[in-house]
């Protein structure tokens, strides 16, 4: 992909090239481009004063930042406490039928859909709960799962 | 809005906030939280805004657009019983309906609305008595003491206008005008608050000890990184009255001596950030943040830093690591945080709940306050209460109150009639709780006395249906994923007990493994840094300690009891329930199931893949789990 520094650096002013403020400063590039790139990383490191190999240590130590592209639908599946005693499992296994991925694969390949699975979303009154973008979707079944794979599929277009 | 510069103008502001609100009597008040949202309260709120829109029904939905008589439609903090969810109030009627959709707003407009008139189809009923004023009659709410969730359900959580209208920063300008510093931090610790962050500390001692210094920087920071699976109370009381958390913290900046803040927010709370950073931007507008607050010399700034998904950040050093911009790895304890914590400047760290209850205490004094709860344990605690109970949600008692009465009276006891087996308290550094326990009162000491910590506030109750070596496996593999890596004991140890859970539940294991996980766990309590690695194997240690013979059966006979090891179990379909409808043939993924119509069928375990569709759907519960 290609990167706007234009873009990055209007980021860094809005932190005041703080280095301090690297994981905001990220979150707000993953924001634009849906993952962290490489080059995008690199200058923005540069620029803010500390080495690439810190920044790739922050980057890497957050569940939330992604090194890989992400689908234009970010779904998390919610395996927490409460949802797993709610058989968080099959609403997951749901999705990665419903989506045509394989479990473990990260994104799938129209680019549409990336499956991640995390620990709580804190909606555990609608266990088992999920996640696509910021909007959560709770009290899940397989059924459901495939009808809002489908209306997404039908928003996308 | 303009900014208040000093107490009076303050006095009237909240007069004028207060009368006005007085004058609405009318109201639509749509529950949103997150449970309620995911349950679709955005599409209902939605939809009041367009039924009003077309109607004749004077409507406002903002504070400054007042008119007579009309219907203010808020969206106001979560009300508790996220099982009936989307809730929604209407006033003066003080009627609640439940599990509300789009569909049904057109109703309630013309209905109730217009003609004050009950829509009972939307009422909770429960075994024949009907419950429209949820709050004061539902036995959900009948245990409960709702002080710190007071606003919420009753208040808009976006107006700083109505907090302050019934009595919000009260506590403030009073530990600003009529309190020295030590007077308010003298006040926390006669309340003799417990950290609700989980460890239980006594918050006063923290105050005392970042007041004593002389530093000119100092920050206070507020630990909104609720990374427990299974619980929510923070989120609920940061997205439900962000003001009374940041009230809090402005009374302890003043106490302390500090001018710089900021709240720590886990990045899966989107909603919580959204509504705290408005309450933020509003109390700036209206001179309560930043410079000179009320024409005095106190000034504060709070900055929100947002976390990026890592569990161990919830642990006080790793999060200030993580707020400075680094990998969020615990330090040693060499200093304390209250002498050397962020950028190396003494700090005051609690969390949400803690802060909350600061207002009340500085308002109502620390008598009162102390005179809630027990002994040793003062105040409320809220409780995320879900799993295999009837009545889910965010409940809030006074410490002490027993796990029956939660389970029971609030909670409404276990789905479908089911039999209580455990409950799973204070998230993965917490532990079992069986039947025996029923009776315990939940405080701080005596929770520890049976192995497992009150933690935030997490409660996930488990019927005969789960099994609690699974739960163990499923806490191992969470801990192994959120492990930061910096102590071998931990990051090494925990997988090692997790593979062997692993081979347990796969009907792989022995006997000598229960040994050998103890040793484990020891080494692993032991040997780890930070609070998360020396509590990561309490889970197991817990359910052995409890449920010892759920182990011997699948270490010793291979099965699983509760019927949940998929490995230790199969299908059969019992010949004589069988009718021969044929349902379970046709709903088989992988055509494991064969027979004629109306005679018995049979499974062929060699191709079963035990999904279960077959024994969810069959109408004679003729398939069986042996």
């Amino acid at each position: 992909m290609k990167v706007d520094f234009e873009l990055i650096d209007s980021i860094l002013k809005d932190h005041n090239y703080d280095a301090t403020q690297v994981i905001g400063i990220m979150q707000d590039i993953q924001k634009e481009y849906r993952y962290l790139p490489e080059e995008g990383l690199k200058y923005a490191a540069e620029k803010i004063g500390i080495s690439p190999a810190k920044i790739y240590g922050v980057a890497t130590f957050y569940g939330n930042f992604s090194l890989e592209a992400k689908g234009k639908y970010v779904v998390k599946c919610c395996n927490g406490t409460a949802c797993h005693v709610s058989r968080a499992d099959d609403v997951t296994n749901a999705m990665y039928e419903a989506v045509g991925m394989k479990p473990g694969q990260h994104t799938s390949e129209d680019g549409l859909f990336t499956i991640e699975r995390v620990s709580c979303l804190g909606a555990c009154g609608l266990a088992p709960t999920m996640m696509v973008n910021d909007v959560v979707h709770g009290k899940m079944t397989p059924e459901k799962v495939h009808d809002l794979v489908n209306s997404l599929r039908e928003e996308s277009r | 809005m303009s900014k208040l510069k000093s107490l009076e103008e303050f006095k009237a502001y909240q007069q004028e906030a207060a009368e006005k609100l007085a004058k609405q009597t009318n109201k639509v008040l749509v529950c949103s939280g997150t449970g309620c949202m995911a349950a679709g309260a955005k599409a209902v709120y939605d939809k009041f805004v367009e039924v009003l829109s077309k109607s004749d029904v004077p409507f406002s939905v903002s504070w400054e657009d007042e008119k007579d008589g009309a219907f203010n439609l808020k969206k106001c903090g979560c009300m508790g019983c996220c099982a009936l969810g989307p809730l929604v109030r209407i006033d003066p009627l003080d009627v609640y309906y439940v599990h509300v959709t789009a569909a049904d707003v057109e109703e309630i407009v013309n209905k109730t609305l217009k003609n004050g008139e009950v829509v009972a189809r939307l009422v909770e009923y429960e075994d024949g008595v009907q419950y429209p004023h949820l709050t004061k009659d539902f036995p959900f709410y009948k245990k409960q003491s709702r002080y710190l969730m007071e606003h919420c359900g009753n208040i808009s959580s976006e107006s700083i206008e109505e907090y302050v209208a019934v009595g919000g920063y009260d506590g403030f300008v009073k530990a600003l005008f009529e309190m020295t510093p030590e007077e308010v931090v003298n006040e926390v610790d006669a309340s003799n608050l417990k950290g609700r962050g989980g460890a239980g500390f006594p918050a006063g001692k923290k105050w005392s000890q970042v007041a004593a210094h002389s530093e000119e920087v100092k920050y206070v920071v507020c630990n909104a990184d609720e990374g427990d699976p299974g619980a929510f109370m923070d989120c609920s009381v940061m997205e439900g009255d962000p003001h009374r958390m940041i009230e809090g913290m402005m009374i302890a900046a003043r106490a302390v001596g500090s001018k710089r803040g900021y709240i720590y927010c886990r990045a899966e709370y989107p909603l919580a950030v959204e509504r705290l950073t408005k309450a933020i931007e509003a109390d700036k507008a209206l001179g309560l943040l930043g410079d000179n607050i009320l024409g005095t010399d106190f000034s504060f700034e709070l900055t929100i830093s947002k976390g990026a998904g890592a569990f161990v950040c919830g642990e006080g050093s790793a999060l200030l690591k993580s707020i400075e911009g680094n990998r969020g790895q615990p330090r040693p304890k060499l200093h304390r945080t209250v002498d050397k914590g962020l950028f190396e400047a003494p700090t005051l760290l609690n969390n949400v709940e803690s802060y909350a209850n600061i207002p009340m205490i500085i308002t109502k004094g620390a008598k009162w306050f102390s005179g809630i709860g027990t002994e040793g344990s003062t105040g409320t605690k809220t409780f995320s209460l879900t799993g295999a109970i009837n009545r889910t949600g965010l409940i809030e008692v006074p410490f002490g109150t027993t796990l029956r009465e939660i389970v029971y009276d609030i909670g409404g006891g276990l789905k479908n009639g089911g039999e209580f087996k455990s409950v799973q308290i204070g998230g993965p550094s917490g532990g079992c709780l069986t039947k025996d326990h029923l009776d315990l009162p939940l405080d701080f000491d005596s929770v520890k006395k049976v192995g497992a910590i009150i933690g935030s506030g997490g409660l996930v109750v488990m019927g005969q249906d789960s099994c609690m070596v699974e739960i163990a496996r499923f806490f191992m593999n969470f801990c192994r994923e959120e492990s930061c890596g910096k102590c071998s004991a931990c990051r090494e140890g925990v997988p090692q007990i997790q593979e062997i859970l692993e081979r347990i539940t796969k009907g792989e294991g022995k006997e000598e493994d229960l040994d050998l996980m103890a040793e484990i766990a020891d080494t692993v309590k032991n040997c780890s840094l930070c609070g998360l690695g020396k509590t990561a194997t309490n889970p197991v240690m817990s359910t052995m300690r409890y449920f010892r013979d759920e182990y011997l059966a699948h270490v010793n006979d291979k099965k699983c009891p509760a019927g949940v090891c998929k490995s230790l179990f199969s299908y059969w379909v019992n010949p004589d329930k069988c009718i021969g409808c044929t349902k379970c043939a046709r709903n088989c993924p992988v055509d494991a199931i064969s027979g004629a119509v109306r005679q018995p069928h049979t499974i062929d375990t060699s191709k079963c893949i035990k999904c279960g569709t077959c024994a969810a759907g069959c109408p004679q519960n003729a398939i069986e789990e042996v």
